[in-house]
């Protein structure tokens, strides 16, 4: 785990919204930065380091914001960098920002992760025409529902599953103030009755777009030993990635989630992860996600993610809830949404995380990440107790 | 601190690459860079890139960078969409943590492909400067200018810089603006963005570089004098030229005091610097304390950025530049410099050494 100890020793996230024209982006990560140090007991000059993450600049148009954002951020005079590891980057932002830390070159680092969708068009960002390929024009969505539906080949599931999934976050989320979406009525019905997008993926299937940010101060452990208030500590951090396509390439399970995985279990001591951790927070853009991630996690042998979700398993008050923050599918600011997993598995882990905490059976919480076409993956394993020396 | 080193290094460029994709450029630059390193592929333990988006013409630029690497079974890997020398600084940071020992990192552009003066221009406050669309060359200039009054250096000292650029990059396979010629053949040129010429402002290369780096005994092992990293450090200032002093470069003056440059102190042989535009060397030389005739510093041999400006792997070059001198027993001591942003707003400061 590196030379150093780490944790996280503070926490902020905006409200996530379709639409934030009220803050420009420099506003926007003001508002999740400014909570972190807050939370921290910590201003802009205790911080050492800067490190932002997002995904593509065409979904801003704004290429290398660490520039712009230098001001906003207090970074002036400081290192400063921009990590962009695709929709994993929330995720490896934080791990890279960790990094800084556990190497020993800093003892405070302010690390956020943005986006701002509603300065352009995700979709269209994704599917800019490139010489020399077919148009795609399809989104992730349009990439992704092949993939599900090879997974429901395989593993027999019935069409049902992925709209359980889309239910179950979307009443999490009633609990989270910070979520996106907000559907105080949704059930099972509406679910159905919302329309195709990509078969067998129907609109309440989907995650929404959202502005917002999400920022962590990362302590080493003398910063974290002296905190006033709770603090996670990191027990593990992975990253693995592989091509977008390859002979053999299980796109379903890919061996880079497998891979970043073992690493991690490995680093974190985790043998069971059904029973070692309180809960996870895993990158769910699209339902079906959650039980194909069951399964590409070690939660359970393939073939039967499906049936975890089925039987409650991964609901809040399962045996071991996914996502009780509500998830990707509650709100999506695309960069942030990694840091968004990796920060909300660190509140519960430090008892902050409200009116949907878990309760602490081990004290560990899993915080993931994936990106492009299911080959960029970006892992850590927070706990409320320092890693065993 | 862990002792690492920078023990190999390849890079290619050229004007208008029109044969070769991304993957294709890259391919051959990290196969000799593996190649040079002495350690197998699978031997590396951690591959870090740097491109931009907005060069490649669509999201998602790296996505190349990995196709390139070969990346099965899947490999531990990063990116920065920043130059490459910020790539190096993460996985030097991640070899420091104790859990990697080698690394292999790479940027790769091709500029040639659209404006990259006015690409560069979508790196500014999208709310205040943006919309003016000042583009690199113009915002050169301004600096440039305020550089000249303030510090009586001349436009002679501009042709100066842009001369020897040129003439030193004959030695510089990769190079895209190089030959004989002199500072009163290119005073005698029309400017572009007064007081800057035409051959004040980089030449774009299309290409790629790659580096890497070992700790310690691995280092040792493989390389018979290793390039130490004896000092990495980097700063961002504000952002609107307005904030700045743009008559100096406190970013530089500030990570070279961090990363051990101290003026007049120790003896630097060679700097290596990220320059783009010939007023920036003379800028540089200043805050790392290499400037004037008494100074013993021979600065980019290899003619630097200026004559062949491959954006993204120009800064993750200068390491590679300086460790070869390195490693030739040229120099024992020497600077890489990286930069980033219009007018120097970001500046990363390295010293290498030979044992």
């Amino acid at each position: 785990m590196g030379r150093e100890l780490a944790a996280v020793v503070g926490v902020g996230q905006t409200k996530h919204r379709s639409s934030r024209k009220d803050v420009s982006m420099a506003g926007l990560v003001r508002e999740a930065a400014i909570e972190a140090l807050d939370d921290a007991g910590m201003t802009w000059r205790d911080i050492d380091a800067v490190v932002i993450g997002k995904a593509p600049d065409t979904f801003e148009g704004l290429a290398m914001p660490e520039l712009y954002l230098a001001d906003a951020l207090g970074a002036v005079g400081k290192p400063m960098m921009r990590v962009h590891t695709a929709g994993s980057v929330g995720g490896s932002t934080a791990i890279v920002a960790t990094k800084l830390v556990t190497s020993g070159v800093h003892q405070r680092v302010l690390t956020v992760a943005y986006e701002k969708q509603s300065e352009s068009n995700a979709t269209w960002g994704l599917s800019v025409p490139m010489p020399f390929q077919p148009p795609l024009v399809a989104g992730a969505g349009g990439f992704f529902a092949p993939l599900i539906r090879a997974y429901m080949f395989r593993s027999g599931a019935p069409r049902h599953i992925g709209h359980l999934v889309a239910v179950k976050d979307r009443r999490a989320a009633l609990r989270n103030p910070k979520a996106h979406l907000h559907i105080p009525d949704i059930d099972l019905k509406m679910v159905e009755e919302s329309f195709m997008l990509w078969d067998p993926i129907r609109y309440l299937d989907t995650c929404p777009s959202s502005d917002g940010a999400m920022a962590l101060v990362i302590g080493s452990e003398a910063v974290a030993d002296a905190a006033r208030g709770p603090v996670a500590w990191v027990h593990g951090m992975a990253m693995r990635s592989e091509p977008t396509m390859y002979a053999k390439r299980d796109q379903v399970n890919p061996i880079a989630g497998r891979a970043c995985a073992k690493d991690l279990y490995a680093m974190a001591g985790i043998s069971n992860p059904r029973a070692d951790f309180d809960c996870a927070e895993v990158y769910v853009p699209f339902s079906w996600f959650e039980p194909m991630w069951l399964e590409n996690l070690g939660f359970c042998d393939e073939g039967e993610g499906w049936k975890l979700t089925e039987a409650g398993a991964t609901a809040p008050d399962g045996d071991i809830p996914w996502n009780p923050s509500g998830g990707v599918l509650s709100s999506n600011p695309i960069g942030a949404s990694g840091m968004v997993r990796f920060g909300e598995a660190a509140q519960q882990v430090r008892g902050r995380a409200g009116d949907y905490q878990v309760e602490l059976k081990t004290g560990k919480a899993l915080g993931h990440a994936y990106g492009g076409g299911s080959q960029f993956f970006s892992m850590w394993v927070v706990a409320n107790r320092k890693p065993p020396s | 601190m862990r002792e690492v080193a920078v023990v190999s290094f390849a890079a290619s460029g050229v004007a208008k690459e029109t044969e070769h994709n991304e993957v294709e450029i890259i391919v051959p630059v990290l196969r000799d860079a593996i190649a040079g390193s002495g350690l197998e592929k699978t031997e590396i333990d951690f591959v870090c890139s740097g491109s931009l988006d907005y060069l490649f013409g669509g999201p998602f630029a790296f996505v190349a960078g990995v196709d390139a690497v070969g990346a099965v079974p899947p490999i531990r890997e990063s990116h920065v969409e920043m130059d490459a020398a910020w790539a190096l600084y993460e996985a030097w940071c991640y070899i420091q943590t104790g859990d990697v020992d080698s690394a292999l990192i790479f940027g790769f552009s091709k500029g040639s492909l659209g404006d990259v003066y006015e690409i560069l221009t979508m790196q500014t406050d999208p709310y205040s400067l943006l919309p003016l669309w000042p583009s690199a060359i113009h915002m050169a200039g301004l600096q440039a200018r305020a550089y000249l009054e303030s510090s009586g250096r001349t436009e002679r000292d501009l042709c100066e810089v842009a001369a020897r650029s040129r003439v030193n990059a004959q030695q510089t396979q990769y190079a895209v603006r190089a030959g004989d010629t002199t500072a009163d053949a290119l005073l005698a040129q029309p400017k572009t963005a007064d007081p800057l010429r035409a051959s004040d402002v980089f030449a774009v290369a299309d290409g790629a570089a790659a580096v890497v780096i070992a700790a310690g005994d691995v280092a040792r092992r493989v390389c018979p004098r290793p390039a130490w990293i004896r000092g990495l450090e980097h700063r961002i200032e504000a952002h609107q030229l307005g904030l700045r002093d743009l008559t100096r470069s406190e970013s530089t003056e500030a990570a070279a005091t961090a990363a051990g440059v101290r003026a007049g102190e120790d003896k630097v042989d060679v700097a290596e610097l990220h320059v783009q535009f010939s007023h920036e060397e003379l800028i540089l030389a200043d805050a790392l304390g290499i400037a004037g005739p008494d100074s013993a510093t021979v600065v980019n041999p290899s003619g630097g950025p200026l004559a062949g400006n491959c954006l993204m792997a120009a800064g993750l070059e200068r390491f590679g530049e300086a460790a070869r001198r390195i490693w030739a027993g040229d120099a024992d001591r020497a600077v890489a410099h990286a930069t980033s942003g219009p007018c120097l707003q970001h500046n990363m400061v390295a010293v290498l050494e030979g044992d």
